[in-house]
């Protein structure tokens, strides 16, 4: 098993100037190491689409490295996009799937098949390659490499389930992040602060 | 409609699994400084939902979303409840749209772009199902975003 901080540390180590997309657990513990929250999404307010916005940043910005902190129950609620992502092949998309068996954010429940092995799911839809790991040492010394291959990659990593006793944080202010995120990127990505205010939150 | 779409170079398509994908993808290529519209059908849109609230309407994204509008027609008798609903779903989402049945509507496709641009909310073409079917139809029935 591997915790959530050691996988964020080394992702993060790895990470160069890749724009990330993460959502639920993974986005709480990003935070606590990113150093580039620049390029940084959190997909909050909106269930399991993590894997369909990286894909999209992933297809605009095809010279820029894109990895997604996806997991397994958002994963399977977008399980589709498993195909639509190996339809498109896109080479700068680097899929985390964070596998712990357990819906956190909504206090621990058991997905409906704990045994279902992602790596080996995007490996049948077409995925240009697919990695599992259960240890940090191995997934250090191998996410360089990874992450230089030409992508769709889907990188699993098996960690220990931590259900969040606070549940999802849904004040106006953290679901006005989003969006303030999405209009910096996008000043970030294009050079155009062209994205004015709109929707209930700005 | 698809193989026009296929074929046209300046247009990149994207097919989706499903409807619910469209939006978030629609999104992550707006932020990429891309022009995305999505192409869905009406039933399409309902599977949407989460998303057309939480990546579209929550984040002010200007998406203009052709929607098929399976079922409908003017005689206003239609069995087919994809129809029924579509109007009173987009007044319930408060989602502005426009109706297109014939070659006289086209005009408000330019109106949607400028709508959605100016509200950086989305804003849905629905494309009459008889207009649709007709030889000079752009039609709007497969799910994708390009």
């Amino acid at each position: 098993m591997i915790t959530y901080t050691d996988a964020c540390r080394v992702i993060n180590d790895s990470r160069d100037e890749a724009v990330v997309v993460t959502t639920m657990t993974q986005t709480k513990y990003w935070y606590q190491i990113s150093e580039h929250p620049d390029l940084d999404i959190g997909i909050a307010n909106a269930m399991s689409k993590a894997s369909s916005v990286a894909l999209g940043v992933a297809l605009g910005k095809p010279d820029r490295s894109v990895i997604c902190l996806d997991a397994d129950g958002s994963l399977l609620m977008n399980f589709g996009s498993l195909a639509t992502i190996a339809g498109m092949a896109p080479k700068n998309l680097y899929h985390f799937v964070f596998n712990n068996g357990i819906y956190s954010v909504t206090g621990g429940q058991p997905v409906p098949a704990p045994g279902v092995e992602y790596a080996k799911a995007a490996e049948a839809c077409g995925y240009a390659s697919v990695f599992r790991f259960d240890d940090v040492e191995s997934l250090d010394s191998s996410l360089p490499e990874i992450l230089a291959s030409p992508g769709p990659v889907l990188i699993e990593i098996m960690v220990k389930g931590e259900p969040q006793a606070e549940g999802v944080d849904q004040t106006w202010e953290s679901n006005a992040k989003m969006p303030l995120q999405l209009r910096a990127l996008r000043k970030r990505l294009t050079g155009a602060d062209d994205w004015g205010p709109g929707g209930p939150y700005l | 409609m698809y193989q026009a779409l296929m074929d046209e170079p300046s247009i990149t398509l994207v097919p989706v699994a499903r409807e619910g994908e469209a939006i978030p993808v629609a999104a992550g290529l707006f932020v990429a400084g891309q022009n995305p519209v999505i192409s869905i059908q009406n039933a399409g849109l309902y599977e949407a939902g989460d998303a057309l609230r939480g990546l579209a309407l929550g984040i002010g994204l200007p998406l203009v979303m052709f929607i098929g509008y399976r079922g409908h027609n003017r005689k206003g008798d239609t069995p087919d409840s994809a129809a029924t609903i579509l109007e009173p779903f987009l007044h319930m989402w408060r989602v502005d749209y426009f109706v297109v049945e014939s070659d006289e509507d086209l005009d408000r496709v330019p109106l949607a772009f400028e709508l959605a641009a100016k509200t950086n909310q989305p804003v849905a073409v629905a494309i009459g199902t008889e207009y649709a079917k007709s030889d000079k139809a752009i039609g709007a029935e497969q799910g994708g975003a390009q």
